[in-house]
């Protein structure tokens, strides 16, 4: 464990976390001053991720440890402190969280008409959530930041969202608020299974709890509660239907932000959580969750080649990504693992690529509807180029961020089961179908219609907006060292926790309940 | 040398992404100078490389390790061996022509830079896909080059036709993908480790062997029998030529679609090993052999002709490998490569003379104004229906001698069926392009054209190794220049003694010359000498001929089976299931909540008297249940 004062000598993670929330109360001060506060926004969040790319700097790759680490006691009577800390993966992830706030500023600056300030502090609250998530270290902190992160969300997508957005909020609201709820039952539960003796001190500290071995019953329900408050996020089916209706409604800037971040904060507690707590629950649970991913994966597929609607299309397709996620995680292996947050990485780039890409389309067309488009390319050149790079990436194609986590998640499945792997090697061909034609219906097969045919291309903003996001595919495509370097040592430790466990669980389709009969 | 062999394909790459960033609005319709330039040099450097190699020298390295994770390490590495040089030659050569030729055939074209773009990162695709030295990267590539067909096909993407095509190679391509890509895992999952010669290695000493390597070998061969077109993943190549005319020759005829048979031919270790592999290669090849060319017999578009007839010919080179003549295999690749690259071009003169018509019965005439296509057109295609002397009579005879000594003499039939069928389409386009009155529009006669030289330079170019490419590799037969070039590449597949060319090998060699000329005759009787032939024997034919003009109706049979109930599926399950059935539960039981919530609302309406009374009925009804389970 290496703490802050021996790795960078100020409190690096508190700032990274509050500064966003700082930058958002001072733009209060700038009523009335759009360019002022706007600007702030987009400072505040360069600076951001700026002192992310400063942990990178500083940040070992070599260990599994926890670095960065703050601890400070909060509420010490009940074993609650303040206790921040990162490994590979939460590096990954927040600076994975840091780019796509950045970019979405500039990406929203002539959006929305009104509330515009609140517009953008909303998304600076909403970083500050998510980077306390992929910080904490302490359980009863993580739920915090959890709830923090869930707030925010509800207001972009019920102020600023489209003529559906408050059925839409509430339901992303009910169905994460449920899973939260469950979250904070399992909290108190392990907390309080894990402390010596009867009147001892509550542990909500994971560096203690990760060594903590919890009885069998404990572990299933606790995994239980932790794992649907997950699943809700990642979404997994059946759980997933919020998500379409949230993306639709949300404007632009709040769908990359969900697809990009609040789905990976899913993936990322069962790999924090889930698994290294609970490691006979996730043993004994991973044939079905692995079934569960499978048919995420091909039925998100199968529906998003259904859609009318190209956002929904992008949101369906999330879906089916996802599974890859949950997929890979629950194989167990470095390679599932390293596959899983690799999916996670390269769909928040090309999927909030993706996002954008509709709303700079949008904001032109006025629709989004896919049979009105066609013949999109003879205007749009630049568009055509950029959707059609996204869309490879998303598909899978060799070369680009999507192929990496996609085969390493397949090949993590694959080496479980291989019948599994070859279902879920299924899906990624579907990709392929329903994406190229998408592409095909909006870019080719023209004249486009008359009102679009003198409209301007993408502007430079916009094209900006994309760049940085292609280049890093590009870059986790080619050179994909550079992030598996990151996230090695700790999906290598978890996958090394978890492998006798699997040797002793063995077998496929492993009955739950003869493990529970035993307790 | 390693700087030398990794220019050839980082020039293209580069030019690629000059022209792509800049050519729309920089360099226009000077587009075609990077590329050509880039790739005239990989071209010089491929030459240097395959002399090099031919003094016995091999060449393999680690550029850089690219995706570690756990025990999983595939580096981005490069093999140059006899048979990466052969194939380099191929497509280098093919490549720069088909690029001279574009300048013409591409001018004034609203894409031209777009074109030049994307034929530069197929070059790119394309060279690293055969110097790859593990199968990861070779799936890679191998996806790459999809990409740029895709692409390519997809050219004038205004028209519908163009834009289903391309998706449709894609698709199809990514069915026989997904079987690689599960025999790439299976090869990892195995043996640990995915390159050619830690795998090679394995299936030599017996390490991966029995049922799982006959897995391997179908699951990889499902991939080539979609990239090569095989039956019955052939779907894609036929509607592929609506891309322009000069990627259907250097894509979907010399290079691209053999990348399945190089595959096959470079994992020959392991599939040598599996009989059961072999001969689903071999049958497939041949039924693909005789089942293209059937369709090639009645087709009238001019590139749809040639394409079957690609399908047909790559089932050969299948065939050949199947039956362990591994060099036949390739050398009918090289051959091929030249001859219908060849084919294509000139194809192209003449679409690009009669402004865009493809439909062969509303040609003809055409010789006295095409000089240079016409007698280009007539090398070729001699060339292709095994005419004494030239490349494709070497070939084919290395190809059905393989099969008839090898003791298929039913695959060795049906080759000698298909290529009875090779010179009669191939004669029958020539004579209806070419000879007997014009049938078209009389104002695009007047306007047709000999094409301009950028055109008819690379076509001579063409000709001349298809003319001799046979007899420089091929002679003497069985003992060739590519035989021994070749025999280390094949060293462990082809155990056994050589064989010896004798008077049984003689024989078949002047059956099958025979063959061909016969078919070149049965279509001069039916297209010049008997013009009313043909359709005589369309009405006496019966069902035949419908079901080969309409082509098995295997595109109606994909429909009818695959993609009508999978949009059936996909629509019911989004309406049917996500809306009505997960999201209908999820809103009922708020309607559930809510219902109860009005319910109760009367109860709480402020009224203490109505609190007082629950409140005491509700202590009356609490007593009596303690009552009741009291006693």
């Amino acid at each position: 464990m290496y703490s802050f004062q021996e790795q960078i000598g100020f409190p690096l993670l508190t700032v990274l976390i509050f500064l966003p929330s700082l930058g958002g109360l001072a733009m209060l001060l700038m009523r009335g001053r759009p360019r002022w506060y706007k600007t702030t926004a987009t400072v505040t969040a360069a600076a951001a991720f700026a002192l992310s790319l400063l942990m990178v700097v500083r940040f070992d790759r070599y260990t599994a440890e926890m670095q960065f680490v703050e601890k400070v006691p909060w509420i010490e009577r009940l074993g609650i402190y303040y206790h921040l800390g990162v490994d590979g993966i939460s590096v990954l992830l927040i600076l994975l969280t840091t780019l796509l706030t950045l970019i979405v500023m500039p990406a929203s600056w002539n959006y929305v008409k009104e509330r515009e300030l609140q517009f953008f502090t909303m998304f600076l609250f909403l970083e500050t959530g998510i980077l306390g998530v992929f910080c904490a270290r302490d359980l009863l902190l993580f739920y915090i930041f959890w709830e923090v992160m869930l707030i925010p969300m509800y207001f972009i997508i019920g102020i600023w969202g489209g003529p559906r957005r408050v059925y839409a909020a509430v339901k992303f609201f009910l169905f994460t608020l449920a899973g939260s709820l469950l979250m904070l039952v399992g909290i108190v539960t392990v907390a309080y299974a894990a402390r010596v003796g009867v009147f001892g001190t509550p542990v909500f500290d994971m560096d203690v709890l990760e060594h903590t071995v919890f009885s069998l019953d404990v572990q299933f329900w606790a995994f239980l509660a932790f794992f649907i408050a997950f699943a809700v996020k990642v979404p997994m089916w059946p759980v997933h239907t919020w998500l379409p209706d949230a993306h639709v409604e949300a404007p632009t800037a709040g769908s990359v932000i969900l697809a990009g971040l609040l789905l990976k904060v899913g993936g990322y507690g069962i790999i924090r959580l889930c698994l290294p707590l609970f490691p006979d629950a996730a043993v004994t649970f991973a044939p079905y969750i692995i079934v569960l991913s499978l048919v995420a994966i091909l039925y998100g597929a199968l529906v998003s080649l259904a859609q009318k609607d190209l956002k929904k299309l992008v949101a369906y397709s999330s879906v089916s990504h996802m599974g890859f996620v949950t997929a890979g995680i629950f194989a167990f292996t470095i390679i599932g693992i390293e596959g899983a947050i690799m999916v996670m990485f390269s769909h928040g780039l090309l999927t909030g690529a993706l996002f954008l890409l509709v709303g700079f389309l949008y904001q032109r067309l006025h629709t989004r509807e896919i049979a009105a488009m066609g013949g999109l390319a003879s205007p749009f050149p630049v568009a055509a180029a950029l959707l059609l790079f996204f869309t490879l990436g998303s598909l899978g194609l060799p070369g680009l961020s999507g192929f990496v986590g996609e085969f390493l998640s397949l090949l993590g499945v694959f080496s479980y089961n291989k019948a599994m792997g070859a279902v879920a090697a299924v899906g990624s061909m579907l990709a392929a179908v329903y994406l190229l034609w998408m592409y095909r219906r909006v870019m080719f097969v023209g004249p486009a219609d008359e009102r679009w045919r003198r409209l301007p291309d993408f502007s430079l903003r916009e094209v900006g907006c994309l760049a940085p996001l292609a280049l890093l595919a590009v870059w986790a495509g080619v050179y994909p060292n550079t992030f598996l370097n990151l996230i090695g040592p700790p999906s290598a430790r978890l996958a090394d926790k978890l492998a006798p466990y699997v040797a002793e669980h063995g077998g496929l389709l492993h009955d739950v309940f003869a493990s529970l009969g035993g307790m | 040398m390693k700087v030398l062999v990794l220019l050839i394909p980082l020039l293209p790459l580069a030019t690629f992404a000059l022209t792509g960033l800049l050519g729309r609005r920089w360099l226009r319709e000077r587009s075609h100078l990077p590329s050509v330039a880039s790739v005239a040099v990989s071209w010089l450097l491929s030459m240097y490389v395959f002399y090099r190699i031919e003094t016995g020298e091999t060449f393999s390295w680690q550029v850089y390790s690219w995706i570690v994770s756990g025990r999983f390490h595939v580096d981005i590495g490069i093999l140059v061996d006899e048979l990466t040089a052969v194939m380099l030659m191929v497509v280098s050569t093919i490549g720069l022509m088909v690029h001279v030729y574009s300048i013409g055939y591409m001018k004034g074209d609203g894409g031209y830079y777009r074109f030049f773009a994307y034929l530069n990162l197929f070059m790119f695709s394309m060279f690293m896909l055969v110097l790859a030295d593990n199968y990861l990267m070779l799936y890679v590539f191998w996806e790459a080059v999809g990409l740029c067909s895709y692409l390519l096909i997809s050219f004038w993407y205004h028209r519908k036709s163009a834009a289903d095509a391309g998706m449709k190679a894609f698709l199809v391509n990514r069915v026989g993908d997904f079987g690689f890509g599960l025999g790439v895992m299976l090869i990892f999952v195995t043996l640990g480790t995915l390159s050619f010669t830690g795998v090679f290695g394995a299936a030599e000493s017996g390490a991966l062997g029995g049922g799982v390597l006959s897995a391997v070998c179908l699951l990889l061969f499902t991939g080539a029998v979609g990239k090569s077109a095989q039956f019955p993943l052939h779907v894609w190549l036929p509607d592929a030529m609506e891309g322009p005319t000069p990627v259907s020759s250097l894509i979907h005829a010399a290079t691209m679609v053999n990348a399945g048979v190089y595959m096959v031919a470079r994992s020959s270790p392991v599939f040598s090993q599996s009989e059961t592999a072999m001969i689903v290669v071999a049958v497939i090849g041949g039924f693909t052999a005789i089942f293209a060319a059937s369709i090639a017999l009645v087709q009238n578009d001019i590139k749809k002709v040639l394409a079957y007839s690609t399908v047909s010919q790559l089932g050969y080179m299948f065939m050949a490998l199947g039956v362990g003549a591994w060099t036949a295999g390739i050398f009918h690749l090289v051959a091929h490569g030249f001859f219908k690259g060849l084919l294509f071009l000139c194809s192209g003169a003449v679409i690009h003379a009669l402004a865009d018509e493809q439909d062969m019965r509303r040609m003809g005439g055409l010789k006295n104004k095409m000089k240079i296509t016409y007698w280009t057109f007539v090398v070729g295609a001699l060339a292709i229906s095994g005419f004494p002397g030239l490349a494709g009579f070497f070939s084919k005879d290395a190809v059905l001698g393989g099969a008839f000594r090898g003791g298929y003499w039913y695959l060795w039939l049906v080759g000698i069926v298909a290529a009875f069928m090779t010179a009669f389409y191939m004669f029958r386009l020539i004579f209806m392009t070419f000879h007997g009155e014009y049938r078209g529009d009389p104002e695009v006669y007047g306007h047709a054209h000999e094409a301009p030289p950028s055109m008819t330079v690379p076509l001579v170019i063409l000709a001349v190794p298809s003319a001799i490419i046979g007899a420089l590799l091929g002679l003497p037969p069985e003992n060739g220049h590519i035989d021994r070039l070749l025999e280390p590449v094949f060293e462990f597949a082809v155990a056994g003694e050589h064989h010896v060319f004798g008077g049984l090998d003689a024989g078949l060699m002047a059956l099958s010359a025979l063959v061909g000329i016969g078919g070149i005759l049965l279509a001069w009787l039916f297209y010049v000498r008997r013009p009313g032939l043909p359709r005589l024997a369309g009405e006496r034919s019966g069902f035949l001929y419908p079901l080969l003009l309409n082509k098995y109706w295997m595109d109606e049979i994909y429909f009818a089976l695959i993609v009508n109930p999978l949009r059936r599926l996909s629509d019911w399950l989004w309406r049917g299931f996500d809306v009505a059935g997960i999201d209908g539960v999820v809103n009922g039981t708020a309607r559930l909540f809510r219902g109860i919530g009005a319910g109760l609302r009367p109860i709480q309406k402020g009224e203490v008297h109505a609190y007082l009374l629950n409140m005491t009925l509700g202590l009356g009804l609490l007593a009596l249940v303690l009552i009741l389970l009291w006693t």
